[in-house]
């Protein structure tokens, strides 16, 4: 190695390592903190003995961990699912019609995105009030002559969670829609152009051309999906509480590691050792949801 | 060189009055009641002027974060001297974790303390005494006396009394019961108040913690039914009504009863000053029974095992166990002070509180099942969510309740 690229070496290494301080000191250490934690018995706030993965074993297969567990991914699924079918398409959807420049599409765009500006707190406990009983919702629909449709949005087990990820989807709609957004406007006109002169429909280029060539977007999009997803709490928290409550129809892990973790008041007593094992199997979830999207996706990239 | 000399003694003066002020000693003490600092404050003023060495400065966290932000305080080494402690297995936590000082020599007027609430402060696992009981709790029905004059009602003695109370509420267009199930534990508070008349009370309480006989126990099942009856007198889609909700409808004179605790009152007054309102104990079977009502400790002001200023930290607590304190929370704070021979004559209502605690029984979940995971407490406000929104009927709620009992209570794991 010339002392030039010795050099050069060193200076990348200057301005990486700020960062990389950071990121040791307070995503890696803590990571590696909870492995370390969960792979031992704990009495109350004091590290025990070790005990391999039996905490790990706890949760998959011992009650009431393993309920807990898995009604808690239960929930998780249901929001990756319900953010990919309804938040992803309808960004997709903004995204095209903006692209197309439809009338008013600069106030749109940043209608749609303000929301996603709001503090997540700020948001739960607003919307709280408006899915509440006697709550904004209720009065529109009672308003409207719809009285039989009100609900208890956030009490009822069969919707809870439903209406905590609808409010999730108007906060956040609009960052998928502006990442779609600048895909389909970086898709090159010559190629749209050629399509057009050849006779084929809007319809038709949007499958067979902009699809395909926003493949990329479409994966970024969806691996932020899975790392939201899993890792969904604050909505949660301000919206039905740490128990996610109704009767646990919306616990999701992220919740139900906190409360183990760190204990709540009514929950009791705090469990480290378990809760730390919730952690680390959220984290491998992720890492791996992750890395198989981007595997899959990955593939069905096209290059021009 | 003169120059010099009057540097260096002005520094040393400069040093010498830092450290008489260094001399005086900081407690540090921690509340989970943003609610109550004014009064502390008070309280502070009066222990500084009798203790002129001692300065305490008061932090107060909110109550949902407390038990984390002190867990994390007391592991990292640091922590306040002073601080409020959860009772029963909320205190096991942070005793068996040795962040706790047993006070018995330090605090010598706990031996006069009322058996009941040092049972919330003292160690199941090895008996010492780890904090000063600050109040009890009482669990029974408010109603608003307004409209009970007004609609010509008396208060009710027994279960039938009281549902046509609600009915005659409901017909006058009011709401009859201010609670929900949006959290699950003003359900929990609810089967409290209104169950123990139905499950029979200490005999039960005693039976369940003695393993002798168990949740699914014809009477619990029976108890827990009764709620039910209570739902066409609860609001309109009661499943989303939060606490928030219920004090506001109680406060704003819109629901005639609120199913709560002791705790309320002093919010309740200080709210709507001219509300109102006074007590009842829960209804009973039949004309004759005795109203029970459940009782708990609410928590304890604790020692950190780890303070350098202990000396002064048993002074404190020893200030937070004499009448000054027990005063302070009857006339200021409304609340039922574990202080012994406090006058009560002040409040009414306290003395009202204590009459009613003639009969008491203890908080089933929080005194005898929050000591492990899952806690008592824990399913039954699930399983009472469960329930009330019509999922699943009282057998159910037993059922769930007594299974996750079982996986560690050994007294039920022996039938």
């Amino acid at each position: 190695m010339s002392s030039k690229d010795l050099r050069k070496g060193l200076w990348i290494s200057l301005f990486v390592l700020p960062g990389l301080a950071l990121v040791v000191s307070v995503i890696l250490v803590p990571l590696f903190m909870s492995l370390f934690n969960s792979l031992f018995a704990w009495k109350q706030l004091l590290r025990q003995e070790y005990i391999g993965f039996d905490n790990f074993a706890k949760i998959f297969g011992t009650e009431p961990y393993r309920t807990r567990f898995f009604n808690a991914l239960g929930n998780n699924l249901r929001w990756f699912v319900a953010t990919m079918l309804v938040q992803n398409t309808l960004g997709l959807l903004f995204g095209y019609l903006l692209s197309r420049r439809i009338p008013g599409h600069g106030f749109f765009k940043r209608v749609i995105f303000i929301p996603v500006l709001f503090s997540i707190v700020a948001v739960g406990f607003l919307w709280g009030l408006y899915l509440k009983p006697t709550g904004l919702l209720n009065g529109f629909l009672r308003l409207m002559g719809h009285g039989e449709l009100a609900r208890a949005w956030l009490g009822q087990e069969s919707i809870a969670t439903f209406s905590i990820i609808a409010v999730n989807i108007w906060r956040w709609v609009g960052f998928p829609s502006l990442v779609f957004l600048a895909a389909i406007d970086n898709v090159p006109v010559d190629c749209l152009e050629a399509a057009h002169i050849e006779g084929a429909g809007e319809g038709r280029i949007f499958v067979r051309i902009i699809l395909p060539l926003i493949v990329p977007a479409i994966t970024v999009i969806t691996i932020l999906t899975i790392i939201g997803s899993l890792n969904v709490f604050e909505q949660i928290y301000t919206m039905t509480g740490l128990d996610g409550g109704p009767n646990f129809s919306t616990d999701a892990i992220g919740t139900l590691f906190y409360r183990t973790a760190f204990g709540s008041v009514d929950s009791g007593n705090p469990e480290i050792g378990i809760g730390s094992a919730i952690g680390v199997v959220i984290y491998v979830l992720t890492f791996g949801a992750s890395i198989l999207t981007l595997a899959t996706m990955g593939s069905k990239e096209v290059e021009l | 060189m003169r120059f010099k000399r009057a540097v260096l003694l002005s520094v040393l003066a400069l040093l010498m009055l830092a450290s008489a002020f260094a001399q005086k000693t900081t407690i540090n003490f921690w509340t989970w009641r943003p609610e109550d600092v004014e009064v502390y404050n008070r309280l502070i003023t009066t222990f500084e002027t009798a203790n002129p060495g001692i300065d305490v400065v008061q932090t107060a966290h909110k109550s949902t974060d407390y038990n984390t932000i002190l867990s994390a305080a007391l592991s990292g080494g640091s922590g306040p001297d002073v601080f409020q402690s959860r009772a029963y297995g909320g205190l096991e936590t942070f005793a068996q974790s040795g962040y706790m000082e047993s006070l018995e020599k330090a605090v010598p007027e706990l031996k006069n303390f009322d058996k009941a609430p040092l049972r919330g402060a003292t160690s199941i696992k090895d008996g010492k005494i780890y904090g000063v009981p600050f109040a009890s709790q009482t669990l029974f029905v408010y109603y608003n006396k307004a409209i009970y004059k007004q609609l010509g009602l008396s208060v009710p003695d027994t279960w039938d009394q009281f549902l046509a109370n609600l009915e005659a509420v409901k017909k006058a267009g009011l709401q009859p019961i201010a609670n929900g199930g949006k959290e699950g534990w003003t359900l929990e508070v609810m089967m409290g108040a209104i169950c123990p008349n139905f499950y029979g009370a200490n005999d039960f309480f005693n039976a369940v913690v003695a393993g002798k006989t168990n949740f699914q126990d014809p009477r619990f099942v029976a108890a827990i039914g009764k709620l039910k009856e209570l739902t066409p007198y609860m609001p309109d889609l009661y499943m989303g009504v939060a606490y928030t909700d219920m004090q506001s409808a109680f406060i704003n004179e819109q629901a005639a009863h609120f199913i709560g605790g002791s705790f309320e009152a002093g919010y309740f007054a200080a709210q709507n000053p001219k509300l109102d309102f006074d007590v009842f104990a829960a209804p009973v079977a039949k004309k004759g029974d005795s109203h029970y009502v459940s009782v708990y400790a609410d928590g304890n002001f604790s020692m950190n095992s780890g303070s350098k200023n202990k000396d002064a930290a048993a002074k404190w607590l020893r200030f937070l166990a004499g009448k000054d304190t027990g005063n302070a929370f009857i006339k200021e704070l409304k609340q039922v002070s574990a202080v012994p021979g406090v006058d009560t004559s002040p409040s009414p209502y306290i003395s009202k509180v204590l009459s009613l605690q003639k009969f008491n029984t203890p908080y089933l979940m929080l005194v005898g099942f929050r000591y492990n995971q899952p806690t008592g407490s824990v399913l039954i406000q699930a399983a009472l969510q469960g329930f009330m929104a019509g999922k699943f009927d009282a057998a159910e709620v037993a059922r769930q309740v007594q299974e996750g009992i079982a996986t560690y209570y050994e007294p039920f794991k022996k039938k």
